[in-house]
């Protein structure tokens, strides 16, 4: 099986973002950048499938500024084959994003599409489900457990009620959730075998793929803090507060 | 300009998700219609018809909608989505599984996870954790939506709408339902809560979270937890709050154990009075909490539980 893998550069999860004074977006100038977790997540499933045999060949693509390459690299390390980077330093909103996905697909013929469920940055949690649509191929979107069985796949997903599993035929497209895998870390000679590993550099002109923005952002603000509250001394302080100041309970 | 509704449900109840997502439809005007998909789901349809704004209820009813797989779902919205300006859906799993397939079929851009509809095509959104306000202003021809459902009020049920039978199309053969394994709870559900209990790693293990259901019995709370006491398999996945698990905005939310990363309070910091219960007085959570007690949530717990029979 052939499987292609999405990783999106995101700003570090641990970083306290900032809202630009200008209300114009995200202060990203020396923030420290990191994989997508969700996508170390589908990194990792893909390479347990390598090695447990069922997966011959690991693609990872990234698409936005030149640095993506380093996010590339950091998969390569976990143990991708081989990576595509869509270069543009335009805004790509998860329709363009899947439009050149399903570009790349249509390349490549993977058997299998993993993408996060989520980038962290826009929180829009879209992609793996337009790609699916565009492609007319079936969805296992929030998957915390695979399972092949011949050319279809069952996928058990964190829904809001619990889990729920579904099969699809193959080719899919799934999308990770947080439960799928822990991923590891890249180890040393991993880290410098990644360097000879090689990156294909495309535009999204070559695919054809118009990635104009549907959105227009106005504007952008930090949310109203609240008022800070106040430490009490034990828990029959706590319940007269909760009753008599705040009326809750 | 006229509004479809996805209706949320499991073929033997209305989700609430649905009436939270109604009032956000009716910012725009109260020319909504309502789309039930499912298997003898009559009853539902005769609930939906008396949410206050609907005018009609479409009911597509038939063993390819029994699972409300996307696949079979995105179709039917797609094409009843031409005779709609607006198209809106819970920003539940529900919802976030299926909205992006329609835009799919539909060539636009959705707008995830609403929680202000300014004007036709303006919206607002949380992005990065919550920790920004995104206003956007959408150019495509039909505006679709998945609403954060905690930033609207649930819809009353005063209304009397028509039914007509829905678009109905083939299964498509791409993915079939194979088993569902759901959290049996007698609580309220997380995201419909007046009151939540929530518990961190500091709860330990599985077991010690009997202290938080005492203490939630009392309230008639639902019971929450950060991801690390899910990772940790103390209570099941769909127990998380945060960024990437459940939103919720209780009337109180009680974080036991909770250090209050920027991930999980994403997923409370709207609550209206949150208390936290932390035995590290720099707790993150601490400066989000109204009311916080630095101390052994072992010996905290049980106490407020006994205070609460006083
Ligand atoms: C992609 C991504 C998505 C994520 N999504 C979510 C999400 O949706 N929701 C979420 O919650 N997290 C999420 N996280 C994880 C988040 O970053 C934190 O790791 C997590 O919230 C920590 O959980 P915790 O507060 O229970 O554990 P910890 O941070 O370990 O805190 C435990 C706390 O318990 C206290 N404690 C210990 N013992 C006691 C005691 N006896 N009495 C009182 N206090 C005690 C400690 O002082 C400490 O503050 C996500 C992370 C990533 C990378
Ligand atoms: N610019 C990008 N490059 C590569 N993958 C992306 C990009 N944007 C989104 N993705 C993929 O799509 C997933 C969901 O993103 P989103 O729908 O934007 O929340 C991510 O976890 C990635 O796998």
């Amino acid at each position: 099986m052939k499987v292609l893998v999405a990783v999106k550069r995101v700003i570090d999860y641990n970083v306290k973002i900032r809202v630009r004074a200008d209300g114009s977006g995200i202060e990203t100038n020396n923030v420290k950048m990191s994989m997508n977790p969700f996508d170390e997540i589908a990194i990792e499933e893909t390479i347990r499938l390598k090695e447990a045999g069922k997966v011959d060949e690991i693609v990872a693509v990234s698409m936005g500024a030149q640095q993506c390459q380093e996010t590339l690299r950091t998969a390569f390390a976990m143990g991708a084959d081989r990576g595509i980077h869509v270069l543009t330093e335009s805004t790509l909103e998860p329709l363009a994003v899947s439009k050149l996905l399903r570009a790349i697909v249509q390349e490549e013929n993977p058997d299998l599409v993993i993408l996060g469920k989520q980038a962290i940055d826009d929180d829009s949690n879209q992609c793996a489900q337009i790609l699916a649509g565009l492609l007319g191929w079936g969805q296992g979107t929030f998957a915390s457990k695979l399972d092949f069985i011949g050319r279809k796949v069952e996928v058990t997903r964190e829904v809001d009620g619990g889990l729920e599993t579904l099969w699809l035929a193959l080719p899919a497209v799934i999308s990770t959730d947080l439960r799928l895998n822990e991923p590891r870390y890249a180890s040393l000679p991993n880290i410098m075998k990644a360097k000879k590993k090689t990156i294909h550099q495309k535009k999204p002109e070559d695919y054809g793929v118009d990635i104009s923005p549907r959105l227009e952002t106005l504007k952008v603000e930090t949310p109203p803090t609240r008022a800070t509250g106040i430490k009490v001394a034990n828990a029959a302080e706590l319940a007269i507060k909760l009753r008599d100041e705040a009326g809750v309970i | 300009m006229n509004s479809l509704v996805i209706a949320e449900h499991s073929n033997i109840e209305l989700k609430p998700s649905t009436l939270n997502t109604v009032t956000a439809a009716r910012i725009l005007g109260d020319d909504i219609d309502l789309l039930i998909a499912g298997k003898n789901c009559g009853a539902i349809a005769d609930e939906g018809a008396k949410i206050s704004g609907i005018a009609h209820v479409w009911l597509t009813d038939g063993p390819e909608y029994e699972h409300q797989l996307a696949e079979n779902m995105a179709p039917i919205i797609a094409d009843l989505a031409s005779n709609y300006s607006h198209v809106f859906a819970p920003s539940s799993t529900f919802g976030k599984n299926i909205m992006p397939r329609v835009a799919a079929l539909l060539d636009v851009q959705q707008i995830s996870d609403v929680v202000a509809v300014e004007s036709e095509d303006t919206f607002v959104r949380p992005i990065y954790a919550g920790n920004a306000m995104a206003t956007v202003r959408s150019n495509d021809s039909v505006k679709l939506i998945t609403v954060r459902t905690t930033a609207f009020k649930a819809a009353e049920m005063g209304g009397k709408a028509k039914q007509e039978i829905g678009p109905c199309k083939e299964d498509s053969g791409l993915s079939g339902f194979v088993k569902r394994e759901l959290s049996k709870s007698e609580r309220p559900e997380l995201t419909a809560a007046k009151v939540i209990v929530s518990g961190g790693r500091g709860m330990q293990n599985g077991e010690n979270f009997a202290l938080l259901e005492a203490l939630a019995d009392k309230l008639g709370a639902a019971v929450g937890a950060s991801r690390a006491a899910v990772d940790a398999g103390f209570v099941p996945n769909d127990y998380q709050v945060g960024q990437t698990g459940k939103i919720v905005a209780p009337e109180l939310y009680i974080a036991v154990g909770i250090s209050g990363a920027i991930q999980h309070l994403a997923g409370m910091k709207d609550s209206k009075v949150i208390v936290a219960i932390n035995k590290d007085e720099d707790a993150p959570i601490f400066q989000i909490a109204d009311y916080g007690v630095v101390g052994d949530l072992f010996k905290v717990v049980p106490e407020l539980t006994a205070e609460l029979d006083k």
